[in-house]
This record gives structure tokens, C-alpha cells and sequence, in this order.
């Protein structure tokens, strides 16, 4: 059944490293079945912001929602709708797939049957069901993410966040991952946001929403943003854009105290 | 978070140290040879150099072997109470500490039940230590067999929660061994395990008699050591209890990204 609720809403999420601003007031909203892509490039704060929203970093001011539960106030709500895949891998080298996915399942409190049913369910939509009894230090980049995507469902999250998911994929991953995410999408059951820096990952995407100098620079669909930098391509409209942002950069010379 | 939710949480945390601990198969086997090394080589040099008196719990003469068993009990507890802050450490560095820490439990159950595998393993090697000792011809009465299990469990808590709390400021792997040299030893020596502190005072070294005391793992010894011998030392519980429960608490804090080290230090590295 999929919530009434936004996968995820952002109001005015602030977070200082000292005297330097790593995120300025961003507002997102991420709605359900609905795939976002978040493009920044190094620096632009899309870590500090994923921190942020999985919960490891308490923002210094605003609020987030995933599936209408507060991270701060509620914590154990919000974590039990979102679904992480990080940018670094996770997984336990030492242990197999399967138990990789049921450490994860037990986590979440899933009863065993439903833990059983929902691990085949995901390895046989991922392609992974051959693996099942792999060490997971034996797999390939590209299967070690499907393991990682298939793990961040077992849950049935709301709402999906991908950090950086493609890095260090050769291209035939990439591609059949931001197919499996693709597919996700259509089914319509969770809203994803999907970071990078990588310009060509954003077409697919509902929405683009461009971070840079820790604020949301741009918000609305690829074609929009095209348009909107009076550019032809896609990548030339976001180059242009972080050429010449529409307002002043967050960060603030070193040494100003917030 | 459930009874359910929490008994499963405790399972796949506890099932995923007891699968590492038999993948790792050194380190059964370097647990027991530790101190049966101390038992078997040191104590036997040693019997005739330390004379022990009677004193509390024992109530006749007893070999050196003897009055050293629980130290050596106690340092297979200490050993791998450590190794539960290595673990917490190698889970950092690997990226599964993010996978625990965005699982939705309250974060000091995620930390207990760390807590809690650890102390499992620990009371298991120091039964499995026990157990080769006997073979060795060095034991303690049948009924404390039985009598030390909440003994070795509270001290297995007390120093797995002094790991848990260490791990909070140990950054890397490599200053694991660094950090082990400046805890374990000093712990492990500045103690009742290897001799009674009367000895110490004897001898005129007053500042380490008094540090001695203030050691907690000096009162997770002679909890052990007392259990042994079916009795109960209070102030040892006391000492013992209390730690435990302030060390989890300083974990416990220091894994909170509100306010605990992990949320300065990320801060100042960025």
C-alpha cells in the first residue's frame, strides 16, 4: 500500500562545520513512486545532506520527514521506511549474501518466514538468486551493489535513498543498476533519490534537483532545467548553471562564525 | 522497537560475532594457550617465590597456581572484551557500522546488543580456559564451576563495555594495538590477579597498591575469585556493577551523533 504521505520532505535543513556551511536552508521533497536525482558536484554538501537523512548527523536547524515520521523526534518510525544504499559498500565481506540479507532482515524485526519469503522475492528480482551462498568478498562490484539494492528493500522501505550508488561500477553495471532503479520507480511503490556528479545519470529522472555550495540551486524536471540554463544539452545546462548560480554561494570566508 | 523486534535484533547481532569468532580460528585457540602459558610456565617458575597466606575466600594454604586461576580468568574476559572494541572498530572501517546504526533500535539496545555477543563469547573462552586448566591438574571446587557464571558474565560485561566505550575514540585500526598496550597491560598487572595487594603494600609500592584498588578489573578478579568458592564479594559486585553501567553510559554517548565523540570528530576531520 503505498502512504499518503511524501517519501520524503526536507524544511530548511541547516548544518555548519565550524565557521563553513555545508548546507544552507535546503528544502526537498522526494513523493512517492517519484525518482529524484540530486546532482552536485564534490563538495557541493550531498554527503553532509545523506548524513543528514539517514540519521548518522543531526542537522543544526530544520526538519526531516521520511514517510511523515521525523528523523529527530521519531527516529525508529522514519528508519523503518528509508532503505540506504551507501556510497561506500556495507556489506560483511566475510559473511554469504543470504546472510548478508537476513542480518538485515532481523535487524528491521522481520519474522523469519516473511524475512525467507522477502529475501527470495528480492534476490530473484535482482538476479542474484545464484549467489545466495557466496562470500560476498567473491562478488563483483556491480553484484555487491545488487546485493546492496536488494538488502535496502527486504524492509519494503518508502522511501529510497542511493548515495553516489554507481561509484567504481565499470559501465555495464551502471547501466543494468540504474535499470533495476528504473524499474523501481515504475512500480511506483517507493520515492528515490539518487545522488552523483555524474550528469548522464540524471536523465531518467522525474526531477533533478541541483546542490551546490550546500544550496538547492535548482528544482524541477531535466527538460525544465534545460530550458531553464537556455541550453541544449542536459550537461551543458548543468555546467552552466554551476557557472553562474542564480544566487550567492552559502559558504562564507573562513574564520566568520555562524 | 518490539519484544520481537529486539529479540531478533539480538540474534543477528549475537549469530553474526559467534560466526566471525569460528571463522577466526587462532583466536579460540590463542585465548586458552595465553594464559594457560602464565598457568603452566609462570606460575610453576613462581610457586615457591610468592608465598601466599590465607586470606579471603581461601580458607587453607593454596598452590600460586591456584590463587592465580581467576586473574587468568579474568584476562581471557579482558582479551576479548578488547577484541569486542576491535570488532566495533573493523565494523567502522568496513561500513557495517552504518548499517547497525541505521537499523531502527534505539541506539544504546544496537550497543548492548554488541555488548551482550561480546560477553557471550568471553564466558564461553573462559569456561573453555577453565576446562584446560582442570586438565592441567589446577581447578576450583566443583559447585564453583556453577557459582562463577554471573561473576564471569557481570566482569564480562564490565570489560566489554570499557572496549565499547574505548572504541568510541579509537579512530583506526592501527591504533588498536597502541590503545591495547596502554589498557590491557596496565589493567592486567596493576591488579589482584597475578598477586594478593597486600603484597603490594608490603613491598612499599603504595601508589600502585592504591591504583591497584581503584582497578576495576582488581574487583572483577576477586568477584570471580570469590565466586569460585561460592561466596560473594559486595564490594567487588558493587565496583563491578557500577563500572559496567558507566562505561555503557559513556558509550553509549559517544555513539550518539547528538553529542558524542563521533559527531565532533566527523566534524572536525571535514
Amino acid at each position: 500500500m503505498v502512504s499518503r504521505e511524501d517519501a520524503l520532505r526536507l524544511r530548511g535543513v541547516s548544518k555548519n562545520y565550524g565557521p563553513v556551511k555545508a548546507l544552507a536552508g535546503v528544502d526537498l521533497t522526494v513523493r512517492n513512486g517519484e525518482f529524484v536525482v540530486l546532482l552536485g558536484p564534490n563538495g557541493a554538501g550531498k554527503s553532509t545532506l545523506f548524513q543528514i537523512l539517514s540519521g548518522l548527523f543531526v542537522p543544526d536547524a530544520g526538519e526531516v520527514l521520511v514517510g511523515g515520521f521525523d528523523m529527530r523526534r521519531d527516529p525508529i518510525s522514519a528508519l523503518k521506511r528509508l532503505g540506504i544504499v551507501f556510497q561506500q559498500s556495507t556489506l560483511d565481506l566475510e559473511l554469504s549474501v543470504y546472510a548478508n540479507l537476513m542480518f538485515h532482515a532481523r535487524l528491521h524485526g522481520l519474522p523469519g518466514s516473511v524475512a525467507r519469503e522477502r529475501i527470495a522475492s528480492e534476490m530473484e528480482r535482482f538476479g542474484i538468486a545464484g549467489l545466495a551462498r557466496e562470500t560476498t568478498r567473491k562478488l563483483s562490484g556491480g553484484n555487491r551493489r545488487r546485493v546492496e539494492l536488494a538488502r535496502a528493500l527486504i524492509h519494503r522501505p518508502s522511501f529510497l535513498l542511493m548515495d553516489e550508488a554507481t561509484v567504481g561500477l565499470d559501465p555495464p553495471s551502471r547501466r543494468d543498476l540504474l535499470a533495476h532503479v528504473a524499474r523501481l520507480r515504475d512500480e511506483g511503490q517507493v520515492g528515490l533519490l539518487w545522488s552523483t556528479h555524474l550528469v548522464d545519470e540524471a536523465s531518467e529522472a522525474d526531477r533533478v534537483v541541483v546542490l551546490h555550495r550546500g544550496r538547492v540551486l535548482f528544482d524541477g524536471t531535466p527538460r525544465e532545467m534545460t530550458a531553464a540554463a537556455g541550453e541544449a544539452e542536459f550537461g551543458d545546462a548543468f555546467m552552466a548553471m554551476l557557472a553562474s548560480p542564480p544566487e550567492a554561494g552559502a559558504r562564507e570566508p573562513a574564520g566568520v562564525a555562524p | 522497537m518490539t519484544g520481537r523486534h529486539a529479540l531478533a535484533a539480538l540474534v543477528a547481532i549475537s549469530w553474526r560475532e559467534i560466526v566471525k569468532f569460528t571463522h577466526q580460528k587462532g583466536r579460540l585457540f590463542s585465548a586458552i594457550v595465553r594464559p594457560t602459558l602464565w598457568l603452566i610456565v609462570f606460575a610453576a617458575g613462581f610457586q615457591n617465590v610468592f608465598g601466599v597466606s590465607i586470606i579471603p575466600p581461601y580458607e587453607s594454604y593454596i598452590t600460586y597456581q591456584e590463587y592465580v586461576l581467576p586473574g587468568l580468568m579474568g584476562i581471557v574476559l579482558l582479551f576479548n572484551g578488547m577484541q569486542s572494541s576491535l570488532s566495533m572498530v573493523y565494523d567502522r572501517e568496513m561500513g557495517v557500522m552504518r548499517l547497525l546504526l541505521t537499523a531502527p533500535l534505539p541506539r544504546w539496545y544496537t550497543l548492548l546488543c554488541k555488548l551482550a555477543a561480546g560477553t557471550l563469547l568471553s564466558v564461553v573462552q573462559a569456561y573453555a580456559f577453565l576446562v584446560t586448566a582442570w586438565l592441567f591438574g589446577v581447578t576450583i571446587p566443583w559447585s564453583g564451576w556453577i557459582t562463577i557464571l554471573p561473576a564471569l558474565v557481570l566482569s564480562g560485561l564490565m570489560l566489554g563495555a570499557i572496549g565499547l566505550a574505548l572504541s568510541v575514540h579509537i579512530r583506526q585500526l592501527e591504533n588498536f594495538a597502541g590503545t591495547m598496550n596502554f589498557v590491557i597491560f596496565p589493567m592486567f598487572f596493576v591488579s589482584s590477579a597475578l598477586y594478593p595487594l597486600w603484597k603490594l603494600e608490603e613491598s612499599g609500592a603504595v601508589a600502585v597498591w592504591r591504583a591497584a584498588q581503584v582497578n576495576p578489573f582488581t574487583h572483577a578478579v576477586e568477584l570471580v575469585r570469590f565466586a569460585a568458592y561460592g561466596q560473594l564479594n559486595g564490594m567487588a559486585l558493587a565496583v563491578v556493577a557500577g563500572s559496567t553501567a558507566l562505561f555503557f553510559l559513556l558509550a553509549v554517548v559517544g555513539y550518539d551523533p547528538q553529542r558524542g565523540m563521533i559527531a565532533r570528530t566527523r566534524q572536525a576531520a571535514a
